[in-house]
């Protein structure tokens, strides 16, 4: 297996930079050997630019390919998103010469070749098979007795021919990194259905990808949930941001939206603060007091 | 008796304007035989126009170009998922998408995400708050397109190259 080139996307070190901190510090406690991918620009994002015009999804895709094979190593993605446009496009590119001809025409203009050498992860998926989820378990140092609502998210599952990680219809991989941190992934109604933001909604239906967003928020809530774990920054903009606006329209959650990153971050010891949920539009100050005592709890433990 | 039916559907699809756009030759489109599995399984569509089994029936028929429905999938992936034909139903509507922006017919807040991508290399560019946020929880500057002026000006030439900004302008 190659070393790893963090790829950042957007939405992560422009909207919640909190995550890109999370993850920092979850790689290095991990022992994994990773560094920048530096100069790496939008992946671009599949919902627009993969409908607009497929030769310049690649195109670009295939930029930051390029720059993780200079590295010699493989792309790790923290997004959703960022796994589809990459994954989808480097197996593109790979199996297709026709269009991999027409990629490194275009690639030639900047003196940039894509030769296919490297493979593009996911943290989750990552995580699930290097490491698994019984190992992981022995690492936490702070197990954490809250309910969790664990959102996959669309693109980390399908097309499940591409992603190889079995039925998209009742995963469990996600849910067994999650419980290794001593969270209990609680079952709810459309666990795996959309949350609203993908292909473009988002940025031209707002509302209307905010309904989507609702329907799962009822049904988190109803199952009784500390917080929503994802993996994903746009779902989590979306479920962040989307309770800000469904509490304009009169509809209360307040259920922190914590990446996978910050999770595990907090069950190494590290604060909210620390992992940046605070940096979060929805602060629930019970949740991060909850946490703090589960923490403080464990110090006094072990020292005993 | 599997024959006639053979012969009778060509029969009926050659009495049929077929518009199948090139890049979706192989999405079997026409094997589709309207069950609606698809529309079933829309979470976009419970609270939308969007109906996938009628834009697929209407895709083969006329040019949708101008349909906003198009534009309601979130792109799930859950219609070409349990699609019992195996028709890759989602990338039809992202093939039938760009048939539309060929033809003009692009969103004004879509049309300002390209035009993200083609200034600053994001679609989701860094704004001053941010900038803040990142120095006081001890993060230096991203270190994408935006910190390297060279790689920046090298998405602009491809985006140049594919003739992406003609498309989008």
């Amino acid at each position: 297996m190659k070393d790893l080139s963090l790829f950042l996307g957007c939405v992560i070190p422009n909207r919640y930079p909190g995550i890109e901190k999370a993850t920092r510090l979850i790689l290095d406690r991990l022992g994994i050997k990773w560094r920048e991918l530096k100069e790496a620009s939008c992946c671009p994002a599949p919902g627009i630019f993969r409908s607009f015009d497929k030769v310049t999804w690649l195109t670009i895709a295939s930029r930051n390919i390029v720059l993780a094979e200079e590295n010699n190593t493989d792309i790790l993605t923290i997004c959703n998103g960022c796994f589809s446009s990459l994954m989808d496009a480097n197996n593109i590119l790979k199996n297709d010469a026709v269009l991999r001809n027409e990629v490194n025409l275009h690639l030639k203009k900047i003196n940039k070749e894509y030769k296919g050498t490297i493979e593009v992860r996911h943290i989750i998926e990552f995580l699930h098979k290097e490491i698994g989820a019984k190992n992981l378990n022995k690492l936490i140092e702070k197990p954490l007795e809250i309910r969790v609502a664990v959102h996959y998210g669309c693109h980390l599952l399908k097309p499940t021919k591409d992603r190889l990680l079995g039925s998209a219809e009742c995963p469990v991989f996600f849910d067994d990194l999650v419980e290794a941190t001593g969270a209990v992934s609680v079952p709810y109604e459309g666990k795996t259905s959309c949350c609203g933001a993908g292909g473009g909604v988002r940025s031209a239906m707002l509302e209307t990808s905010f309904k989507m967003t609702e329907y799962k928020l009822d049904r988190m809530k109803k199952a009784g949930v500390d917080c929503i774990v994802e993996a994903c920054p746009f779902c989590h903009l979306q479920y962040d941001g989307g309770q800000a606006e469904l509490e304009k329209a009169g509809k209360t959650y307040n259920i922190p939206v914590v990446h996978y990153s910050q999770l595990l971050g907090l069950a190494f010891g590290y604060t909210s603060e620390e992992v940046g949920l605070h940096l979060n539009t929805v602060r629930n100050p019970e949740f991060e007091s909850k946490i703090a005592q589960i923490q403080n709890k464990n110090i006094f433990v072990s020292r005993v | 008796m599997g024959n006639v039916l053979h012969f009778m559907i060509s029969l009926k699809v050659l009495n049929t304007s077929i518009h199948i756009i090139p890049a979706m030759k192989n999405s079997e489109i026409l094997t589709c035989f309207q069950c609606g599995t698809c529309t079933g399984s829309c979470p976009s569509g419970k609270y939308t126009s969007l109906n996938v089994r009628r834009i697929i029936k209407d895709s083969i028929k006329k040019d949708i170009s101008d349909q906003l429905d198009l534009w309601m999938c979130t792109t799930c992936y859950n219609c070409q998922e349990r699609c019992p034909r195996g028709i890759k139903v989602t990338d039809a509507i992202l093939s039938l998408r760009a048939q539309a922006v060929k033809k003009g017919s692009i969103l004004p807040a879509h049309r300002a995400v390209c035009k993200f991508l083609i200034e600053m290399g994001h679609a989701v560019p860094i704004d001053d708050i941010h900038i803040t946020i990142r120095e006081k929880i001890g993060l230096s500057e991203p270190e994408t397109v935006r910190k390297y002026p060279q790689a920046l000006k090298d998405v602009k030439t491809l985006l140049e190259s594919c003739g992406f900004n003609e498309l989008v302008k």
